[in-house]
């Protein structure tokens, strides 16, 4: 290797766009492969997500479940883990959140309960993935293996707790009894409304604040703290870790907390912030979208946010095209964010190498 | 009573079947040393092929064959992405689990109007079962009769044809000049190349396998255990595959009985839903459902055994230059 250098905005910048950019080509490609014009869809897709007040809500709503689990991976992916495992951990969340919920929405305050609620919903998510990273760290069975494992389990007991606890009685479907309302997590429309701000109805609540909060606090914890260093270190170079005298297997298991944690808040804005009651099925597959998340936001929180945005517009845009053309399916929307995980993660290097050269030789010359 | 451990054991062939097709699937692939979590979705991906296909060719063994193209396609694209680019492997089986979970939908609204699904499947568009020689005559034969009218025979073609892949996997793997490359590729992948084989050829030709029999799996769910696709109908069997093929430890034989085991479970399940089981009571479903899951998590920990996976599995292999 030669002592020049490939320009930061070539890495930062340019291959992960040019990575993006193929992934919305191909999308494109799978609109023509169905009869659609790309752009009209496009602009449909735009419109609905951020063409009226309660769309950007609706955008900003699912953005909040997108930052929470696109935190979980990427936190992890810093240690050089792979958390598949935030679908499970925040249904696990969500139930913390619902249980604290119903045990004290009779008697507490909301001023109460929320802060309760959600370290509830951290803490049951942090418990869910407490044991995939024990059996990482200390009996070295893949994390990757057993996190998906823990997903299935989780849905089995989410079902089973369901079914026979906390349906609520003489209904036939599992669904538990809807909280009073001082178990609510006030909607941002309703925050603003005294102020005389018109946001549009939407179901986006505080807890994107919280999601906002949870950037800073990745930010904080993992540049600004020496056990973020060590978390780095861990990722970067794992022997080098074990030489600095760092201790590997207490950094994997805390940072699989923390990542819980971050899953385990999808809760708060699920079961809190808008369906009020506790339900099968209502992490959605935000568990999987988030690892789309950390790839596209580069594992920094304002890329997550950006990416968790760009997101959030699309399951929101997806759900407005499917209303306009009936022939197209809101699952596109997956079709999209599968291929931004196979261009910007699995086909990074695609490109990297001819760029990089290029670079290089035009430095060298 | 043995008449009802007889219909455990019949549905246990049929929903194994395609746990066993996955998991060996996984075997080829796993053993080259590329991790495979996308059996997911190469599986879903096949059982939408094929259900298409039949259902406009009117025959299942084209929609085998699309089955095997679509799947082998995937199989392709994450080779293209771990072995030629060096990708992640996981990430890229993340990403085809994704893009297939959403196309199939996309595609099969497009193409057949009626919600994600394709047509219901009649006569020759499905595999049927075949009735072996004189089934009929002794069925009533004691015990012999009722295992070989009823648990051996009446099955379609791809459940006998999963069972002969079990050995004949054995025996490509283990037997064979290809089998022998194969294993010493996800084990050490520097000296397969110092002897002068291509790495990347050898693991291009295991992720080919790997496609064409998820392909199978994925054609055995919607033209032969159902009667069409349905979306996401693969509903995590890839996934348990991969559970059994570490409880079987990257073992084919092993493989077969962990997807037997597994099989069973869940045909146990079914049949447990809401009956006391004498002196225990009633036995949640959910509890039956989530074993196969936590035995792996427990023989992955080492508590029942130890699982050792192809040492070089999940790294991409590049080549020394001086």
């Amino acid at each position: 290797m030669s002592q020049a250098k490939v320009p930061v905005w070539v890495n930062v910048g340019l291959i992960p766009l040019l990575n993006i950019l193929l992934a919305f080509f191909v999308s494109g490609l799978v609109f023509l492969a169905i009869g659609q014009n790309p752009l009209e869809a496009a602009g449909y897709l735009v419109y609905g997500a951020f063409g009226y007040d309660a769309g950007i809500g609706y955008t900003l709503y699912y953005a909040t479940n997108l930052i929470f689990t696109g935190l979980a991976v990427s936190i992890a992916f810093k240690a050089g883990l792979f958390n598949i495992g935030g679908e499970g951990q925040a249904y696990i969340g969500g139930l913390g959140v619902g249980l604290l919920c119903l045990w004290l929405d009779s008697s507490m305050p909301l001023i109460i309960i929320a802060p309760l609620a959600i370290i509830g919903g951290a803490v049951f998510g942090a418990a869910w993935a407490y044991i995939p990273a024990y059996l990482q760290a200390r009996r070295g069975s893949h994390i990757v293996i057993t996190t998906i494992m823990f997903n299935f389990i989780a849905s089995s007991l989410m079902v089973y707790l369901m079914v026979n606890w906390l349906k609520e009685k003489g209904m036939m479907s599992p669904i538990s009894r809807t909280f009073q309302e001082s178990a609510w997590l006030p909607y941002l429309h309703d925050v603003f409304s005294p102020l005389g701000l018109d946001i549009g109805n939407s179901p986006l609540n505080l807890a994107f604040i919280l999601a906002l909060l949870g950037c800073v606090v990745y930010w904080g914890l993992v540049w600004h703290t020496r056990w973020g260093y060590q978390l780095r270190t861990v990722g970067t170079n794992p022997t080098a870790a074990r030489y600095a005298g760092i201790d590997n297997a207490k950094v994997t298991i805390w940072v699989m907390l923390i990542s819980g944690a971050f899953a385990g808040l999808v809760g708060v804005n699920e079961i809190m912030g808008v369906n009020h009651n506790l339900l099968l099925n209502f992490t959605a597959g935000y568990g999987f979208a988030g690892i789309a998340v950390a790839l596209m936001g580069r594992n920094h929180p304002i890329g997550i946010i950006l990416a968790a945005i760009l997101f959030g517009a699309l399951y929101q845009g997806g759900a407005e095209l499917a209303f306009e053309i009936p022939s197209i399916t809101p699952e596109i929307v997956v079709v999209i964010q599968g291929l931004v995980i196979l261009f910007s993660g699995a086909l990074e290097n695609m490109f990297k190498g001819k760029i990089e050269g290029y670079f290089l030789r035009r430095a060298a010359a | 009573m043995f008449e009802t451990l007889i219909l455990i054991l019949d549905a246990t062939l049929r929903v194994s079947t395609p746990l066993i097709l996955a998991a060996l699937a996984g075997l080829f692939s796993e053993r080259s040393g590329i991790v495979d979590i996308g059996l997911e979705g190469k599986m879903l991906g096949g059982a939408f092929a094929a259900a298409a296909a039949a259902a406009v060719f009117g025959s299942a063994w084209i929609g085998l064959a699309f089955a095997i193209l679509a799947s082998v396609g995937l199989a392709l694209i994450h080779g293209f992405a771990c072995i030629t680019h060096r990708g992640d492997h996981i990430v890229s089986g993340v990403a085809i689990n994704t893009i297939v979970a959403g196309l199939t939908v996309t595609l099969g609204l497009d193409w057949f109007s009626q919600g994600g699904q394709t047509p219901a499947l009649t006569g020759d568009a499905r595999f049927t079962s075949i009735v072996f020689p004189f089934a009929e005559q002794i069925a009533d034969v004691p015990v012999i009769g009722l295992i070989y009218s009823e648990l051996l025979s009446g099955h379609n073609i791809l459940v006998y044809m999963a069972f002969v892949f079990v050995p004949a996997t054995y025996w490509i793997v283990f037997k064979t000049r290809f089998g022998l490359r194969l294993r010493a590729v996800g084990e050490n992948p520097h000296a397969v190349d110092t002897a002068g084989i291509s790495v990347a050829l050898v693991r291009y030709r295991a992720v080919i396998i790997c496609g064409i029999l998820c392909g199978i799996a994925g054609a055995y769910l919607s033209t032969a255990h159902n009667a069409g696709f349905l979306k996401d109908m693969s509903a995590g069997k890839g996934y348990m595959a991969l559970a059994a093929l570490i409880f079987g430890k990257w073992r084919p034989v092993p493989v077969l009985f962990a997807c037997l085991l597994f099989g069973f479970l869940d045909a146990v399940a079914v049949r447990l839903q809401g009956v006391a089981l004498p002196g225990i009571g009633e036995v949640p479903v959910q509890a039956i459902e989530v074993l196969p899951y936590v035995l792996t998590v427990l023989l992955l920990a080492g508590f029942i055994g130890k699982a050792v996976g192809p040492k070089a599995i999940g790294k991409p292999y590049v080549k020394e230059r001086a």
